[in-house]
């Protein structure tokens, strides 16, 4: 059934979810809908990953232990990023990227 | 040579005692850091005497000459293979000589300087300073090479810079240190060169090499030319200005008179018994160099000793600040020692000058370390410099009197005193080599008794000065250093120095020429009767009363330090450091401002892009990251 489906179109799927993510993330005030954007971007990663290791070398399995070694990175990622996120409303009330400058020079 | 290496002593124990008074002074009683000088100096005193004992009479000469002995050296600072500088005692006749000098008047210095500072802020610190010269100076001596000879040469500059300046509330006092140390710091700038010079020609430092008659540095050294000099030439000229800094020759002698601001003992061993003849030491120890390769600039030398000669003996006849003379006197006599190194040759026959001017370096500085110390105990009692403010002191100060009596004898070379001898001898050979030289020595030695005898009966006899609070004769510790002085300028004149100290090492017999001693004598009588009628009972003349442009002119001492200040006030301030000075605070520090605030601008204007704003960096970086790859694709696929 795979076999059907052309390696472009699931390299279509992954580039239209990035750039989701990138429009997302570029766009988007508030932090959690950032961070659901990036988790797009890390998953379209995922798939070309997939998607390569099984039409080009079917043999190896190198491309999808990368896609699960991302997930739990995107994982871990999240934990600390949620952190972050709580910590900062505690600290002003807000989760939107505009006003945390703290940053600033 | 083993029987000589107990020498190292000399130096490590003054320099122990210059650690330990300077450092614990402030906690002990003064008058036990006055005791601890004392003593290590009268240790070493008896060194130097076994030392110059056992050179001369047991283990000094080998065939009938004088050796050159280095019992003791280590490699101080090593820069290359071949650059090596080295510390180290080297003992011949001329450094055993200045051992013995320098301890003896070191130590009459120390005892005396117990009675005369007692009671002075500083006490301990003074005492330091005294420790720290005499190693200097004993460094100096005793160097193995002219850089050793550098190094500690700039050492007794900087203890001299301390001793002047020793009273530094007075503002005289801190004027004349600085003086004194820009003056000869001018002078070494040149010594410094001529040391560069010399050990690039001669590829050394050592004494023993540089000075060897057959060796090759002066065998070679001459062949190069610089300027119509031979570089040797050229090398050894500027050594020599160095001597005549640290000499006080003309015009270098501005120094010596100011110094006169510091502690009346520090005058009577700095500036008058050791640290200036240094200059004279020096040229003797590279006698063999000036003799041989550059004979044009030792006749020069003798020309430089005659004129200062004169010319501070005319000063001295017009001062009358009791010290000022003496230093006048001392600059006079410096210039006789350095007119025997001019008229001499080299080989032990010929070197009559070299000997004479070695001795009268010794005898000089026994009778002239005597008359400051008598100035010091005339002072003490009368608490003044100027001899207007004295006179008939004969009957208060006994002692004083006769000590001082016989200095004045020996240095207006009155026999049987020490002066005499060697006075004579240098007439001797200036007679026989440099007509001119001798008729100019021959004035100044005129000219030296009556300006002595005019000090002598304007603050001894001539009776009509009054004294607020009876004067009275200073204290025991004041009083020996001046008898056991009075004795050695009474006697030393009878060494045989021609036995000892020749510029070969070889001995030869030297005696008194009748021919040239007579007229010698009937001069200095002359002076001193002449003195003796003006001033015996006269205190009027004393001030210069009757005193016509002339003799401004000289008792303002040409106005020579006028000059010095002019150059330096005027041209120097005014046309050289004035535009520096601008060009220093408008173009460099505005340079300096300039990027300061260019970078400030700058940076005022681009930290909008640090706006915190996450969103901002991620366009940014997105862009940033597509620009790149639309560069690589147009790159890559070509």
């Amino acid at each position: 059934m795979l076999a059907e489906i052309k390696l472009e179109y699931f390299l279509i799927v992954s580039t239209i979810v990035f750039f989701t993510g990138i429009y997302g993330f570029l766009t988007r005030k508030n932090l959690i809908t950032m961070l659901m954007s990036t988790e797009l971007i890390l998953n379209s990663v995922n798939i070309n990953f997939v998607v390569f290791n099984k039409y080009l070398y079917p043999e190896n399995l190198q491309g999808q232990f990368f896609a699960l070694f991302i997930i739990a990175i995107a994982a871990t990622e999240v934990a600390v990023a949620i952190a972050i996120i709580i910590s900062l409303y505690r600290r002003i009330k807000t989760i939107d990227v505009e006003n945390v400058t703290e940053m600033k020079y | 040579m083993e029987s000589f290496s107990f020498t190292i002593i000399i130096p490590v124990i003054l320099f122990v005692s210059f650690l330990v008074i300077g450092l614990a002074g402030g906690k002990m009683k003064p008058i036990i850091s006055g005791i601890i000088g004392t003593i290590t100096l009268f240790f070493t005193t008896l060194l130097s005497y076994i030392t110059a004992y056992l050179y001369f009479f047991d283990f000094g000469k080998l065939n009938n000459v004088y050796q050159k002995i280095i019992p003791f050296n280590i490699e101080w600072l090593r820069f290359t293979d071949s650059l090596i500088i080295k510390m180290g005692i080297l003992l011949d006749p001329i450094s055993v000589m200045m051992l013995v000098v320098i301890t003896t008047v070191s130590l009459m210095v120390h005892i005396y300087s117990i009675g005369y500072m007692k009671g002075e802020k500083g006490f301990s610190r003074y005492f330091a300073f005294l420790s720290l010269f005499t190693f200097s100076m004993i460094g100096l001596v005793i160097a193995t090479n002219i850089f050793q000879t550098y190094v500690f040469w700039e050492l007794v500059g900087a203890s001299s810079y301390l001793l002047i300046g020793y009273y530094f509330e007075k503002p005289s006092a801190v004027a004349a240190s600085k003086k004194a140390f820009i003056v000869t710091r001018f002078a070494d700038l040149g010594f410094l060169i001529g040391i560069l010079i010399l050990s690039n020609i001669t590829g050394t430092f050592d004494f023993i090499l540089l000075t060897d008659p057959n060796g090759v540095a002066i065998s070679q050294g001459s062949s190069i030319i610089f300027v119509g000099l031979s570089s040797m030439s050229c090398a050894l000229f500027l050594i020599f200005i160095g001597c005549a800094g640290k000499s006080a020759m003309f015009p270098l002698h501005i120094w010596l008179p100011d110094a006169m601001e510091g502690p009346t003992p520090v005058s009577a061993l700095i500036h008058a018994a050791t640290m200036v003849v240094a200059g004279v030491y020096l040229v003797a120890r590279l006698f063999p160099m000036y003799a041989l390769s550059a004979p044009a600039v030792l006749e020069f030398i003798g020309y430089v000793g005659a004129f200062t000669s004169l010319f501070a003996a005319i000063i001295a006849c017009t001062q009358t600040d009791i010290k000022r003379i003496l230093a006048f006197s001392t600059i006079s006599q410096i210039g006789f020692m350095l007119v025997a190194l001019g008229v001499s040759k080299y080989g032990s026959e010929n070197s009559l000058g070299f000997t004479s001017s070695m001795f009268h370096l010794f005898t000089h500085s026994m009778f002239k370390a005597l008359l400051f110390l008598g100035a010091g105990s005339i002072i003490h009692a009368v608490h003044s410099n100027d001899m207007k403010d004295m006179g008939g002191l004969k009957k208060y100060l006994p002692v004083t009197h006769i000590t001082f009596l016989i200095a004045c004898l020996a240095i207006a070379g009155i026999p049987p005193f020490s002066g005499f001898f060697s006075k004579d001898e240098i007439l001797v050979a200036a007679f026989e080599n440099n007509f001119a030289l001798f008729i100019i020595q021959y004035i100044v030695a005129g000219l030296t008794a009556f300006y002595m005898f005019r000090l002598y009966f304007s603050v001894f006899w001539n009776k009509n000065a009054e004294y607020k609070s009876q004067p009275h004769e200073s204290p025991k510790s004041m009083l020996l250093p001046l008898i056991f002085l009075a004795i050695a300028s009474a006697v030393t004149g009878f060494i045989p120095f021609s036995k000892f100290i020749t510029s070969d090492g070889i001995s030869f017999d030297s005696h008194i020429h009748w021919s040239v001693a007579i007229p010698t004598i009937a001069i200095a009588l002359a002076g001193i009767f002449t003195a003796m009628y003006f001033y015996k009972k006269d205190s009027e003349r004393l001030s210069g009363a009757n005193s016509n442009s002339i003799y401004k002119i000289i008792y303002n001492k040409f106005y020579i330090d006028e000059v010095y200040l002019f150059i330096t006030k005027k041209i120097i301030f005014n046309l050289i450091s004035v535009p520096i000075a601008w060009f220093d605070k408008k173009i460099i520090d505005n340079t300096m401002n300039g990027i300061a605030s260019l970078t400030n601008f700058i940076s005022d204007k681009i930290k909008s892009f640090q706006s915190g704003q996450l969103q901002q960096y991620a366009y940014v970086m997105v862009s940033g990251m597509i620009v790149i790859l639309l560069l690589a694709l147009y790159l890559f696929n070509q």
